[in-house]
């Protein structure tokens, strides 16, 4: 049942051959060894396997290999190679908005989508904006100081 | 086994559906839950699974005067990201998931679903919205209103495919739409309330509700409608009260894991009082 599936991944153009109605998050995971999305529930409600499918954020867990056919996806490894990603990791740091780490992948690619399509949000479109990624340590409250010291700082970035 | 398939055009998704039982899939938010496996498994799909969303001929989006006509492939961040889709339309699907789930999930998705309480139903039916499907054979229309029959039930033909939703555009001065729901993303309705209404020289010129999840298919009571056209503004509660009454006898909610009938019932005539006397002022 493999077929290929070509797609763009992290800034590379890769074929796949494999079950196209498998998850992508699967793919990442177990094919790939691309860990650092995570699987919370599996089921779209919490954010932890949030990739970015042409610079939106999307959850890999509802994704079926077959629809990221000429997409360009990035997950949280590709993400690291930017300045963005630096300065979201030292906004995060200094805030204390990681603890356990599991949802920190998804939170740092939501804040990307967000700041991408907004480089100037309010407090109250930073939580629209990770409300679909559920942390169950912070409060969510540093995260969001995270976030908007990031666009504070990142002039010119986003 | 099953097997996912990807057409290149909308021709060959209808050759598909000619030739096979099989299942379409646009942005996959509810069908990948529904047949959700084990992590690392493939999902336990019954069917042939036809992708959908990728297809040109379903991704248009365009507002004329009278109309907003919508491919049935559109995800729903791309409706509210456009400036020229009015704000009451926007509201509802506003509520629907989370970024990243409405950037996948899409209009005809939430009508296939055909949930009592899909989000975006409680707008079409109140706009009455008009649904274009096609098949090889060609195109046919059906009004939102009829189109589900209930739970997870529809008239989509197997050889059909949901290409278009229309929606008529009006001039409502007074709209309102409320989500009770366990959490402010990624949760389904408890109950929900649209409504939209004109008043022009101190009088109600049209008015139209629906609510969600109190039925098995969206509620929306034309009866009660009717009596409130005309009615005069501020109005004294009179043609409100009967309107509720009527209203009232039309709902019949359930006791689910959500909600309970008792919490429905009360919370669905409470946001269509708000709506009648608040909002409308009569």
């Amino acid at each position: 049942m493999d077929s290929k599936v070509r797609f763009k991944l992290n800034g590379e153009h890769v074929t796949m051959t494999a079950d196209p109605l498998r998850r992508l998050i699967d793919v990442l995971r177990d094919d790939l060894g691309l860990t650092g999305t995570k699987e919370g529930c599996g089921e779209g409600e919490c954010g932890a396997c949030s990739v970015l499918m042409d610079g939106r954020l999307a959850n890999s867990c509802l994704l079926p290999l077959a629809a990221v056919e000429g997409k360009e996806i990035v997950t949280i490894e590709g993400f690291r190679k930017t300045k963005r990603f630096e300065l979201l990791k030292e906004c995060f740091t200094e805030e204390g908005a990681v603890q356990c780490g599991f949802c920190t992948p998804g939170m740092v690619l939501a804040a990307e989508a967000l700041l991408s399509a907004d480089p100037h949000p309010n407090e109250r479109a930073v939580r629209d904006g990770i409300s679909g990624n559920l942390c169950r340590c912070t409060g969510y409250s540093s995260i969001v100081a995270a976030i908007l010291a990031a666009s504070k700082r990142g002039e010119g970035l986003w | 086994m099953v097997s996912i398939r990807r057409p290149v055009r909308l021709s060959e998704a209808l050759y598909i559906r000619q030739c096979e039982d099989t299942v379409l899939m646009a942005g996959g938010t509810d069908l990948m839950v529904k047949y959700r496996a084990p992590a690392g498994a493939r999902p336990s799909f019954t069917k042939d699974v036809v992708l959908i969303g990728h297809l040109k001929e379903l991704n248009y989006l365009k507002v004329y005067e009278d109309v907003a006509r919508i491919g049935a492939a559109v995800p729903l961040a791309r409706i509210l990201e456009d400036a020229s889709v009015p704000a009451y339309v926007k509201e509802p699907l506003a509520s629907i998931g989370s970024p990243s789930v409405r950037n996948l999930a899409t209009l005809g998705g939430n009508i296939c679903n055909s949930s009592p309480a899909g989000d975006s139903l409680t707008m079409l039916y109140a706009l009455d919205a008009v649904l274009t499907m096609a098949s090889s054979k060609g195109f046919r229309e059906c009004d939102m209103a009829d189109f589900i029959e209930g739970p997870s039930k529809n008239r989509l033909a197997k050889d059909e495919i949901l290409i278009e939703v229309a929606i008529p555009m009006g001039a409502y001065d007074r709209t309102f739409y409320r989500k009770s729901a366990q959490r402010r993303a990624n949760a389904i309705s408890k109950v929900s309330f649209f409504g939209v209404a004109s008043v022009t020289g101190g009088k109600v010129e049209s008015i139209a509700m629906a609510l969600g999840a109190v039925g098995p298919t969206v509620i929306r009571d034309r009866d009660a409608e009717s009596m409130l056209k005309g009615i005069a503004v501020p109005g004294r509660r009179e043609a409100s009260d009967r309107a509720l009454e009527h209203i009232a006898g039309l709902v019949e909610p359930i006791d689910d894991l959500r909600s309970t009938k008792t919490y429905r019932r009360r919370v669905a005539l409470e946001l269509t009082r708000h709506f009648l006397e608040e909002v409308v002022g009569l």
